[in-house]
């Protein structure tokens, strides 16, 4: 077991282990006969691969990486346009940092700036409305990008920045919800699921019946999970526990963060400046019923689609994947990242194709970094 | 991005906009809490919260919070994220 030395408490984690060898042997399933469980979120993909609990796994569980990787799934389109409002004289475009390298049609935001674009890299939407006040006679425009976790401090910031009547502030809206993909993914005839580890940070927002409709309507079970290896491997024991007993529930092991109804506060600022899109584009996955959010009415000056023409304001707007890409099937689990062809070859952590292979939290970026590399060197 | 990071309120530094001073791993940051704010603003002080993109998100315990650290180290996340302040105090310093 190479890696269970370096889990906080490696008695612990080899009992869960234990436990899920157990459990993966009285289901049967095996090796030709896996259990398929899709960890949605990308924070758990890289606890996956850091960990390797991928190894210290039975054989018969076959860990499907989800699309929860905000960067990963936003479309080359978005990119584009994030360059084109970047380039825009008097703009400063604000984003987090994970968006920097991620490539467009023709240059990533990161070769923007190189370029001279005014591009800063925040750490949060307070510090682009804290520029917005400095700086009055610019466009300051953030870039609203994740999901659940990140949409109450966009939604937040924009309600400061209405209180105080900024009017050089917007948000470049790009917001998506966890639930519809997992829906779409569960319609896809091509894909096997026998159940799913929720991601607790969305939850913490949301709570836990969003996903009710994955046991209510599809009878799998779904389990809402921390981020500690040991969360981890305590969520995918209780997936198996249900599996074997026939249930279909949605549990949480997050308990100590995740309220079962979320953050209510959260939920309350969300509602005030969000509404569904019909629907929303995603890298791999295409147009997804009310998958996205955008900015109400009421906020329509702090929406930067609205102030710059641009985004789904503008219609749609179709840009085909680089050659011998796999992102799409990557993204939806159907493709392992080595089955890539441009894994390692065209495609490597300095010379990215996809979003997958430059953020921590992409699926291509973890064989990568913990393995990867080596499974290439081999395979070449 | 979607991991957060815990830090510790140490006091109430803009009421009206629900702003608090965190220490988050002995580095300074201002955070909003409105996610997290009860009637009375002074009482978040001395509590560690779940901070995400520079709001606090979730009110934990002292034990939770250790061991988060612990666990966003052991990912490279802690790091990254004390990176990224620090990068967003110096976009706000650029001309
Ligand atoms: S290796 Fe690169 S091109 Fe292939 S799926 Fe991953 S990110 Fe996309």
């Amino acid at each position: 077991m190479r890696y269970v030395e370096e889990f906080r408490d490696p008695k612990a984690a080899r009992g869960v282990l234990a436990a899920i060898a157990r459990v993966t042997g009285e289901i049967g399933a095996t090796a030709e006969k896996p259990v398929h469980i899709m960890e949605i979120c990308g924070g758990h993909t890289h606890a996956i691969f850091r960990y390797g609990l991928d190894k210290l796994t039975p054989e018969g569980i076959e860990f499907i990486h989800g699309p929860g990787c905000p960067v990963c799934v936003l479309p080359m389109a978005r990119v584009d346009e994030c360059v084109e409002i970047a380039e825009r004289p008097g703009v400063i475009f604000c984003t987090f940092g994970d968006a920097m390298r991620v490539p467009g049609t023709v240059k990533s935001l990161m070769q923007a700036k190189a370029d001279g674009a005014d591009i800063r890299m925040v750490y949060s939407p307070l510090d682009a409305v804290e520029l917005a006040r400095r700086n009055p006679g610019r466009e300051v425009v953030f870039f609203g990008l994740g999901f659940e976790t990140t949409t109450p401090s966009t939604a937040l910031s924009i309600q400061q920045a209405a209180r105080e009547g900024l009017e050089n502030f917007s948000v470049f809206c790009n917001h998506i919800t966890v639930p519809p993909p997992i829906k779409a993914l569960l319609d896809d005839p091509h894909m096997v699921l026998d159940g799913f580890v929720g991601p607790g940070h969305v939850s913490m927002v949301i709570g836990v019946h969003p996903y009710d409709f994955i046991a209510d309507d599809y009878g799998k079970p779904i389990v809402v999970a921390g981020f500690e290896p040991l969360d981890l491997l305590q969520s995918v024991l209780m997936v198996l526990e249900q599996i074997r007993d026939g249930r279909a529930e949605v549990e949480n092991q997050y308990a100590r963060v995740v309220p079962e109804h979320g953050n209510p506060a959260s939920l309350v600022a969300i509602a005030d400046v969000y509404e569904p899109r019909p629907s929303f584009e995603w890298r791999g996955l295409g147009e997804i019923d009310a998958s996205g959010l955008r900015i109400r009415d009421a906020y329509k000056a702090f929406d930067a689609e609205e102030k710059f023409g641009i985004g789904y304001a503008a219609g749609p707007r179709v840009v085909a994947e680089p050659e011998g890409c796999a992102c799409g099937a990557v993204m939806t689990g159907r493709l392992k990242p080595t089955g890539c062809p441009q894994f390692g070859r065209g495609c490597t952590p300095d010379t990215p194709l996809g979003a997958l292979m430059v953020s921590s939290e992409g699926a291509c970026a973890a064989y990568w970094t913990y393995g990867g590399a080596r499974a290439v060197e081999e395979a070449v | 991005m979607c991991l957060g990071i815990p830090g510790q309120i140490v006091e109430i530094t803009d009421e009206a906009r629900q702003m608090a001073m965190a220490d988050v791993s002995g580095v300074r940051r201002e955070v909003n809490v409105t996610c997290v704010a009860g009637a009375d603003l002074s009482e978040l002080v001395g509590a560690w919260v779940l901070i995400h993109v520079g709001f606090a998100m979730a009110v934990i315990d002292e034990h939770e919070a250790a061991e988060t650290l612990e666990a966003l180290r052991g990912l490279g996340e802690a790091q990254e994220t004390l990176e990224q302040m620090a990068e967003g105090a110096k976009a706000l310093e650029e001309q």
